[in-house]
């Protein structure tokens, strides 16, 4: 396979239009996707690609746009559509929570809603308490959506592709801070499969689980903690549910030390989730104490200096690791 | 262009009409004394009242066209063709239940059938059909596998005066307005939302006048008078198919029960529960299709007689389906399985 070196959401954009060329039926809808682009750029070309019928600018009406999605979904219509900021999601849970996660389930197996929900998340350039959250944990908390997030170029084509041909509806992160990053992408036409992680780091003594943008935060960890002689494995799920329990026993063989890393608040986030599989389904492995990294539970504030206390940075992750051993 | 006149209708549609209303009636009735036998395991909300809108509405319907629906959607799911077999099933929480046993009443759905389903949340079904609107135009502009299902289509969706004050319903008038899509929104205002009158809720009477603010016509029609609300729909319904998008369809109604079995509505006057009972859509139109010569009260007789075999082998059939089993509960929380596991 030749590959070349493209952006993350470059690598976003292909596969919506690679996707969308594919499958006549799919719409995009979205707040100001179509001939803007999107705030962060990511749908540009498409509306002059497609057309005005298949990408589609909202009003500023998150329950109707998605609910709209799930209904165009219900009847072979298949949407992508793009939540501008994650946070905005709250004005359409009803329809996230209540409607699609339910419908197929509620049904009986009678109808499904391969409906794809971008969601643009996490913490940068000062965005604040209403612009920067990471809320994933919320919707791995409702069965019957899937949850999957990128943290490189290759894994953002990928995964977005299968999650646009998945049947159920999917919730897919996309970090703020990965957008501009570059990295290797194939040419050809491929999918990673949903469910499956991945290790984004080899090591034998301890094991960092990260995903989004802590993987590459745990690798700049990895690195410093090396030059101590302690070597770690980054182990990135991908997708939170489906997660693949098979992939963190396997990395956990191998190191039998874990720390998980989310960008989230610490409290109840989808780091507890981990641990507690980890807990129970791999306690034969486990050598020491699980220990986890997330954010401070406290809004996101608005100074450079307060931010960086919140999230959690390499630091944080690198005495995490340093506390396992 | 119809009217609400019997003579401008042939006698078989007229009489068509009347029966859907009675299947109604009984079916709501039926319900309420099998779920008083301990049949029926969960909550009801009676359509009783209400059946002209539904009957009325649905007859402006045909094939590609699709119905969203309420907590009190057995009216309306019966009028688009759903079968009281499996609807009783499903009451029953049984395999045969048009949702498995696993929907109950708020969810009774059947996608084939073009009813996009009931729902347990008020003015929840309202983006819904919003999107179905989408998915017709998609149909409408393009071939792929499906599309023949939604082409020429429009949507429709029910919901109550108490459902016109939730975001959704401001949101997908707005969405379906600009888009001009498809979509005919039909508020059955039966005067309570719950336990509260209407003008506890909100300041207007007519709940079709919020059409002005998104530039769409409000239409009202007597929501006790099956014709009149056929009529008025029918004018929607072919505003929508040339291409002139959505319209809020108001139709003026009452329930007669409480909100739920089991709710002795004491919060109604007495005189505004006689004004209403008198003004019965069945009883009313039954007479007038006597007056008119159009049926016998033989007839009429015969009607609820079919009726009663209809509902008595409808019960029976959901008597005889078989329960689920406990671990079917495990199934289709997902379409996709991963190696045959389902994923939890
Ligand atoms: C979002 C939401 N809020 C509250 C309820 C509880 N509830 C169920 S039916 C109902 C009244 C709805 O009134 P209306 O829309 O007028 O419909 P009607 O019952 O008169 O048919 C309420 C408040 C609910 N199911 N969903």
């Amino acid at each position: 396979m030749s590959s070349r070196r493209i952006s993350y959401s470059q690598a976003i954009n292909e596969a919506l239009s690679e996707e969308m060329e594919r499958d006549p039926s799919i719409l995009m809808l979205g707040e100001d996707v179509a001939e803007p682009g999107g705030v962060f750029g990511v749908t540009k070309g498409l509306y002059q690609k497609f057309g005005g019928e298949r990408v589609l600018d909202t009003p500023i009406s998150e329950q109707a746009l998605v609910g709209a999605a799930l209904g165009a979904s219900l009847l072979g219509v298949p949407t992508i559509t793009e939540i501008m900021f994650s946070d905005f999601v709250t004005l359409a849970m009803d329809q996230l929570v209540n409607q699609a996660a339910k419908f197929h389930y509620m049904t009986g197996g009678r109808t499904s809603v391969p409906m794809l929900v971008r969601m643009v998340t996490g913490a940068s350039g000062a965005a604040s308490a209403q612009h920067s959250q990471s809320l994933e944990a919320w919707f791995t908390h409702t069965p019957g959506l899937k949850v999957v997030t990128a943290s490189t170029p290759y894994e953002a084509k990928g995964l977005l592709k299968s999650a646009i041909r998945d049947p159920d509806p999917v919730l897919f992160f996309e970090h703020k801070l990965l957008y501009n990053g570059k990295g290797e992408v194939p040419e050809e036409d491929y999918t990673l499969p949903i469910g499956e992680g991945t290790v984004a780091l080899e090591g034998s003594d301890v094991t960092i689980v990260a995903y989004l943008h802590m993987v590459p935060k745990s690798l700049k960890a990895a690195k410093i903690l090396s030059a101590e002689g302690i070597s770690v494995e980054v182990w990135n799920p991908r997708s939170l549910v489906p997660f693949d329990r098979e992939g963190l026993r396997q990395t956990l063989k191998k190191t039998g030390r874990l720390v998980v890393v989310q960008e989230a608040p610490k409290r109840s986030g989808f780091g507890a989730e981990i641990a507690a599989i980890a807990a129970e389904e791999c306690f034969d492995l486990i050598k020491g104490p699980i220990r986890r990294v997330g954010a401070a539970n406290t809004p996101i504030p608005y100074a450079p200096v307060m931010e960086n206390l919140v999230i959690p940075g390499v630091d944080d992750i690198v005495e995490a690791v340093r506390r396992t051993i | 262009m119809p009217n609400n006149n019997l003579s401008e209708y042939n006698a078989e549609f007229l009489v068509k009409l009347y029966r859907d209303m009675v299947l109604i009636r009984r079916f709501e009735e039926r319900a309420s004394e099998l779920r008083n036998a301990g049949h029926i395991p969960g909550f009801l909300h009676p359509y009783i009242g209400q059946e002209a809108v539904a009957v009325g509405i649905c007859a402006a319907l045909g094939k590609n066209d699709f119905i969203a629906s309420t907590h009190r959607g057995h009216g309306h799911i019966l009028a688009q063709g759903g079968d009281p077999k499996n609807m009783y099933a499903e009451l029953y929480a049984r395999q045969d239940g048009y949702n498995k046993g696993k929907g109950g009443s708020l969810h009774l759905a059947n996608v084939d059938l073009g009813i996009i389903g009931a729902n347990g949340i008020v003015g929840g079904g309202i983006p819904l059909v919003v999107g179905a609107a989408l998915a017709i135009k998609r149909a409408n502009e393009a071939d792929y596998p499906g599309s023949e299902k939604c082409k020429g289509g429009v949507s429709v969706v029910f919901f109550g005066d108490g459902a016109s004050n939730e975001g959704s319903f401001h949101e997908s008038l707005n969405l379906a307005a600009l888009w001009k899509l498809p979509v005919i929104f039909v508020c059955e205002n039966n005067l309570y939302g719950e336990f509260t009158a209407q003008d506890k809720h909100q300041t207007i009477k007519d709940i079709a006048s919020r059409s002005s603010s998104y530039n769409m016509p409000g239409l009202i029609a007597d929501g006790n008078d099956v014709l009149d609300a056929f009529h008025v729909m029918t004018t929607a319904v072919e505003n929508a198919k040339k291409g002139s998008g959505p319209t809020l369809l108001e139709c003026k109604t009452y329930r007669h029960r409480g909100h739920y079995e089991g709710d002795m509505a004491h919060y109604r006057p007495k005189e505004e529960v006689a004004f209403w009972m008198a003004k019965d859509p069945i009883e009313n139109f039954g007479k007038r299709l006597i007056e008119n010569s159009l049926m016998k009260e033989e007839e009429l007789q015969t009607v609820e007689a079919e009726i009663e075999q209809v509902l008595q082998d409808a019960a029976k059939y959901a008597e005889n389906s078989p329960h689920p089993e406990a671990k079917d509960a495990l199934e289709h929380v997902f379409v996709e399985t991963y190696g045959g596991r389902a994923l939890l």
